[in-house]
């Protein structure tokens, strides 16, 4: 008998606890995205800015919200719009991005080795010291622009990027 | 003998007549050279000499550049007028960083160090003199020949394979060579045995080019383990994956190197540029090349030095009939279209052609109707119609499912496409476009480790600052209070 009722006690408790849990989940739920989690790791994270937000994680989350397109950041270029969109589950055109990439060029003619580029490059892509020529790691360079805001000499391009034999590949035949 | 041969495979017409019955010739030393200093699989070459330096045949103009690389030798003697892009042997069009050499005519020599017998000096000597000579794969991947020879060690390799199966039409460089210094072959071939320690060599020959297989059978009588082994005519018989099957019977497995299945393979224009290297001091500076094509006027091979224009080669063959219609570097299945005739010639250039409107596939495709030719023809057991359409649609995923990346790009397919669709160029591009983008994902998470490395720089910068900070206050406080 005894074992009987402390069965049914402990089945009744632990229904009614489930319940409540259930309950709890349902009224005290928060909001949190995995999508925007998964989306932000796959941003450059260089917070440069280009896409008009603060950084890449508000540019994630407006991206996860539908409220920029997925194609707004340059430094991730074609292949990141298509990741995210595939992620998001949305079909966009990447005809419209530009596939050619603009790098900082500094003039060495120009640059007086303020060294104030350098400080701002998100990457640390740009080398030089005080009163040194800087010059810029193409490899390292976004193109984000940003030295270009903070040269006082005005001495940064931002040039094509070089054409390499390894880079070009045979576009698209046109056929039926 | 008989040979279970690959699968798949066509009979393009040959066109080898046109070329094959003169003699190599030499072709006079062009007024300017245009060496470029990546002409092998890998990273560009470094020039060490300046403008205005003189230098002599042979003399080292370009070392190997990082990682996978070559270096660069002067072809002759002369005067170094500039080192700037000029155009490159490439469908691109696209600039390529040369060494202009200005020649004097007198093709003077520079004087390398003195002579030992190869035969008795230990490999690794060997594959070093192979890698500073210069000497790249001439099959027309162009890898370095030391690297391939490095690749060999630790692995136990039974069959050296000598690929004299030149099946590209139009094309009979290798032909001439094996004809006319079949002794050179031979003993190149059997110094990369000795580098590589292999047990045999076979060296392989199309049974279309009898003389050849005479020649070479004559020559390699003297050594027992050096054979000669005749297969069918059928392309892409002098592919690599091909040959290594129809001498082994065995496939080498997707992502797997030929190493493993005990063999390595050497086209046999590298064999005779190894011998030249070991035997004769020489380093990779010319090749033999077929002139061909239906806008030539006398097609023939001729031994011509790397960095000649293409144009130059071209009138010495009597120029052209008209303007040709197609410009090719290598063969008509697998060659690279170019740009312009001022390109210069490079090491793994095994022909030059013009063609007439005639000799291309000019006929606008139609759509598929999937009569499977193309699948039947493909060496590689690939389904080339699936493939296309993946690519045209650009679902390059679902393209690498059906094996792109096995996909030799021989053009089997392509030839017997009733429908003439470019099933090889769909293929180029889709395997262009994923390169592509692995690279651009590459260069995202390199971004992405650089930012946060420098978020972490300036952490630690901040706080190096807070704590000197702190530590001059403290400095400053305990001053204050000795002194009052
Ligand atoms: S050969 Fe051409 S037409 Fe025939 S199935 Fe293949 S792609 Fe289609
Ligand atoms: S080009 Fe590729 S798909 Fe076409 S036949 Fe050759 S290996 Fe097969």
């Amino acid at each position: 008998m005894t074992a009987l009722s402390a069965l049914l006690v402990l089945t009744l408790m632990g229904l009614l606890l489930g319940f409540a849990l259930g309950l709890a989940a349902k009224v005290f739920h928060v909001e949190t995205d995995p999508l925007l989690d998964e989306v932000s790791a796959l941003m450059p994270g260089t917070q440069c800015g280009q896409c008009g937000y603060a950084g890449c994680n508000q540019a994630a989350e407006a991206m996860v919200k539908g409220e920029t397109p997925v194609t707004c950041c340059p430094p991730g270029g074609k292949t990141l719009a298509a990741t995210i969109a595939g992620k998001l589950g949305i079909s966009i055109s990447l005809d419209s991005m530009n596939d050619e990439l603009l790098l900082a060029r500094v003039n060495p003619g120009l640059c007086t080795g303020c060294t104030r580029c350098y400080k701002a490059c998100p990457t640390d892509a740009i080398v030089g010291a005080n009163k040194q020529i800087h010059g810029v790691i193409m490899a390292a360079c976004t193109g984000c622009g940003s030295c270009l805001a903070a040269c006082p000499e005005r001495c940064i391009d931002m040039v094509p990027e070089s054409k390499a034999l390894d880079s070009w590949h045979w576009p698209k035949p046109i056929a039926a | 003998m008989l040979f279970s041969l690959f699968r798949g495979g066509v009979h393009p017409d040959g066109f080898k007549e046109l070329s094959a019955n003169r003699r190599i010739s030499k072709l006079p030393i062009p007024g300017r050279l245009y060496v470029p200093l990546r002409q092998h699989a890998g990273t560009e070459a470094i020039a060490i000499v300046n403008v205005g330096d003189q230098v002599l045949k042979g003399q080292l103009i370009g070392r190997a550049g990082r990682g996978l690389s070559a270096p660069i030798h002067a072809p002759t003697s002369g005067e170094v007028i500039a080192i700037e892009p000029v155009v490159a042997a490439h469908p691109s069009g696209y600039s390529t960083k040369a060494v202009i050499i200005r020649t004097d005519r007198r093709d003077q020599v520079y004087p390398q160090p003195a002579l030992v017998d190869p035969f008795i000096q230990d490999p690794e000597t060997l594959a070093k003199k192979v890698a500073d000579y210069g000497i790249v794969g001439m099959g027309g991947a162009t890898f370095p020949s030391a690297v391939k020879l490095q690749s060999a060690v630790g692995y136990e390799i039974n069959t050296l394979i000598i690929n004299g199966g030149e099946c590209e039409p139009y094309l009979t460089a290798d032909d001439r060579l094996m004809r006319e210094r079949p002794d050179t072959i031979v003993t190149g071939s059997r110094l990369i045995q000795h580098i590589i320690k292999a047990k045999r060599v076979a060296i392989v020959i199309e049974d279309n080019k009898k003389y050849a297989i005479a020649a070479m059978r004559n020559a390699t009588e003297p050594y027992r383990d050096v054979d000669i082994v005749v297969v069918p005519t059928r392309y892409p018989m002098g592919s690599a994956k091909q040959m290594i099957q129809v001498v082994t019977k065995k496939e080498v497995p997707a992502g797997k190197l030929s190493t493993e299945l005990g063999v390595l393979l050497y086209n046999v224009g590298t064999a005779y540029a190894t011998c030249e290297c070991l035997m004769e001091n020489k380093p990779l500076v010319s090749r033999i090349v077929t002139v061909s094509g239906g806008a030539i006027k006398q097609p023939q091979n001729v031994e011509a030095l790397v960095g000649t224009p293409l144009s130059y080669l071209i009138e010495h063959c009597g120029g052209t009939v008209e303007e040709p219609a197609r410009l090719l570097m290598g063969g008509p299945m697998m060659g690279l279209v170019m740009p312009s005739a001022d390109a210069p010639l490079i090491k793994g250039a095994g022909g030059v052609l013009a063609l007439q409107a005639h000799e291309i596939n000019q006929t606008e495709s139609s759509p598929c109707i999937r009569c499977g030719r193309c699948v039947s023809a493909c060496p590689m057991g690939l389904l080339p119609l699936e493939m296309a359409n993946r690519a045209r649609s650009q679902d390059f995923d679902s393209a690498s499912e059906f094996g792109l990346k096995d996909c030799i790009l021989c053009g089997s397919c392509a030839y017997v496409c009733p429908s003439h669709i470019p099933l090889v160029h769909y293929f180029q591009y889709a395997k262009g476009e994923i390169s592509q983008k692995n690279a651009a994902q590459k260069r995202t998470e390199y971004t992405r480790e650089l930012s946060e490395a420098r978020r972490v720089r300036q952490e630690k910068e901040a706080a190096a600052k807070a704590a000197a900070k702190a530590a001059k206050s403290k400095r400053r406080k305990r001053s204050a209070t000795t002194t009052d």
